[in-house]
């Protein structure tokens, strides 16, 4: 019996319990954790796909660099997510009746059919000393050119917003300007008053 | 297939993204009080993307870095509106934005990324380059929403278009997988070969089609998918509000023909019963909606609203003659929204929204050259001739009657006239009711020229529409 059915059904398990974990755990450090497992069962699942490049780079990236971040930031902001989440109950009703509906609505249409094995093809394995990553990246830089610039356009226009949102001049900073304080002149700080003299022991 | 390099038909978008960066840079160095270079440099960078958009027009479709661009006359024409619109409401809320600290260079620099975005959907010929082009606009504009962070209502506006703006981003793609998944290929052209011959699996496409037309619904702001556009529309400063609610129309339109017709015009009976659901609520709900409101904003956010469902009438009749009147429908919308909004800006001042109804009471008595602007686009939205909007309507009921929709047509007439009550309660306050606010009105001399010319437009296009209708087919006909 071939076990790769068996570990993609696995994996995509995983990835589904960890995913709705995300969604329902109360504390906003066990949803991050949890989104590194529902991260890696993904990555697992392209490995199964032989897109091992795209495997490792979600793991790295988004696993070793971006949730790491997003912990640090969980853990240092206060905010009071138990207050937050006060009137989120009354709209379980409404917000779950939808869900199941469009979760059972989907499942009709695709369970007839489209699961069969038959419908999909496997895609043709890879010959000997294929390189993936190698592929990715003559197709990123030749077919993809242009998508791939957006992308780069993209995280410019996050950048800039980033900074155009958080950034704020301060009003009580101490920053001295050393141009400033070398062009001052005496009469812009000092003021001779004209007093008449007075007498000793008045 | 090989498909040669060629960066000519990509000049617009070149020409917007340098002077983009070039405005981001000098802006670095440019001391507050000389802010102005900074807002000039913009316009003269969309002033050439504008005239680029032009100088590179294409008779015939070209396709360019492997497919991933597609260049017709369609995108050059929409392009260009586009970049003209960017144009006029940056000019109309000058004012307005230095009052409120928004004067920045930040907020020209996403203002044209956002311009890129659209005109990357517009020339989309791949649905990644769609999604991408999506994707930059939609930032853009959640980050411009929420530039006034100091206002609560601003940054709840921010966060309910962000989240779900994700919410539709996360259907589409599901949509696309959807189709990749039955046709093989994410390439638009391709796609629909495989659409036309029958080699795709019906079911799933179907199955993708619902997400894709839901997204494109959430962009066009049609009901069911409208939650976003009222609070949007009143959160954020009117400035951007007026971006919001002009050029990205003209982005959703391009982004609905390219999926719709471009890639998926084989499965026009799918298609065409879910946009009838789509343009009937919206039509209804837009327009009785609209009559409780007290907030001009949030007036016209439900007028865009009925306005996107008359558009879906036209679009969904699955013919060139429909696809026209829609196009002319937007882009006639869009240019009454300029002058609406334009008179919202004016109006408002320093500390000071002119956002409610009773603002605008006795504007005959402050400026009757307004006041005229401002009943203009009233009757042009209501559909009362001579105005624009009295032939946007004409032609876009006529598109559904020829299809043997005579009973859409029908209800799309009673929902006017609904809306008609609305649009002329504005007019009846600024003509017959005093004035409760006498201070003068005050506009740079650039502004109230166009301004009076961007008005003067929704007549002479009433009573002359056959050129831009002309124009609107051609571009159609010479792309599909």
């Amino acid at each position: 019996m071939n076990i790769q059915p068996f570990l993609f059904y696995a994996f995509a398990l995983i990835l589904l319990c960890a995913a709705l974990l995300v969604v329902i755990s109360r504390n906003p450090v066990h949803a991050a954790l949890w989104l590194v497992l529902s991260f890696f069962s993904a990555a697992a699942v392209w490995l199964l796909l032989q897109a091992e490049f795209l495997a490792i780079a979600l793991v790295l990236v988004y696993v070793g660099a971006v949730m790491v971040l997003f912990l640090f930031v969980v853990m240092m902001l206060d905010v009071n997510f138990a207050k937050m989440r006060e009137r989120f109950r009354s709209y379980i009703p409404v917000g779950a009746t939808v869900g199941i509906l469009v979760v059972v609505e989907m499942a009709l249409v695709l369970i007839g059919g489209y699961l069969s094995p038959a419908a999909v093809q496997n895609p043709a394995p890879s010959p000997p000393n294929f390189s993936n990553t190698r592929m990715l990246g003559l197709q990123i830089y030749t077919d993809y050119a242009y998508p791939f610039e957006i992308a780069a356009v993209i995280l410019l226009v996050a950048i800039i917003a980033a900074i155009a949102l958080t950034h704020r001049t301060r009003r009580e900073s101490k920053y001295q300007n050393p141009a400033d304080q070398v062009k001052v002149r005496s009469r812009d700080r000092l003021r001779v008053l004209q007093m008449p003299s007075e007498k000793k022991g008045q | 297939m090989a498909i040669p390099f060629n960066l000519t038909p990509a000049l617009p978008e070149m020409t917007l993204l340098v002077s983009a960066c070039v405005v981001l840079i000098v802006d670095l160095f440019v001391p507050e009080s000389r802010r102005q270079i900074s807002y000039w440099l913009t316009q003269l960078g969309l002033l050439a993307t504008a005239w680029f958009s032009l100088y590179v027009f294409h008779e015939t479709p070209v396709h360019t870095f492997g497919g991933t661009f597609i260049a017709d006359a369609l995108a050059d024409l929409l392009k260009f509106f586009s970049c003209i619109t960017v144009i006029l409401t940056l000019l109309y809320s000058r004012v307005y934005l230095a009052a409120r600290g928004l004067f920045r260079g930040e907020t020209f620099v996403l203002m044209m990324f956002s311009l890129l975005g659209m005109m990357v959907m517009i020339s989309a010929g791949h649905f990644l380059t769609l999604y991408l082009g999506l994707e930059l606009m939609s930032l853009s504009l959640y980050a411009m929403v929420a530039l006034q962070r100091d206002s609560d209502v601003a940054v709840e506006a921010s966060m309910k278009y962000f989240v779900l703006g994700a919410l539709a981003s996360g259907l589409l793609l599901y949509g696309m997988s959807m189709v990749y998944g039955a046709t093989g290929s994410l390439d638009i052209d391709r796609v629909a070969v495989s659409v036309f011959t029958g080699n795709a699996n019906r079911t799933i496409l179907v199955f993708g089609l619902v997400f894709v037309v839901s997204a494109i619904a959430f962009k066009l702001a049609a009901v069911p998918y409208h939650m976003w556009v009222p609070d949007v529309y009143e959160g954020a400063p009117t400035a951007v509000t007026l971006f919001i609610g002009s050029a990205p129309e003209l982005a959703a339109f391009a982004f609905a023909i390219r999926l719709l017709v471009g890639s998926l015009a084989a499965m026009w009976v799918d298609w065409q019963g879910m946009l009838i659901v789509l343009a009937l609520l919206s039509m209804i709900v837009g327009n009785v909606v609209a009559i409780a409101q007290s907030n001009v904003k949030r007036m016209l956010a439900y007028s865009t609203i009925a306005n996107m469902g008359y558009m879906l009438m036209g679009f969904l009749t699955a013919n060139v003659n429909g696809y026209s009147a829609a196009m002319f429908y937007t882009l006639t919308y869009v240019l009454t929204t300029l002058v609406g909004f334009g008179i919202v800006l004016l109006l408002s001042r320093r500390g000071f929204e002119a956002d409610q109804l009773d603002d605008f009471k006795g504007l005959n008595q402050r400026s009757p050259w307004y006041a005229l602007m401002m009943l203009l686009v009233m009757f042009s939205l209501a559909g009362i001739p001579p105005t624009v909007g009295f032939y946007a309507k004409f032609a876009v009921i006529e598109a559904a009657i020829d299809v043997g929709l005579v009973w859409l047509a029908v209800i799309a007439v009673l929902t006017s006239l609904i809306g008609a009550f609305y649009y002329l309660r504005i007019v009846k306050l600024m003509y017959f009711d005093e004035a409760q606010d006498q201070t003068p009105l005050e506009a740079r001399f650039d502004t109230r020229v166009l301004l009076s010319l961007n008005g003067l437009a929704l007549l002479l296009f009433g009573v002359f529409p056959q050129q831009l209708m002309g124009m609107c087919v051609v571009a159609l006909t010479r792309s599909y």
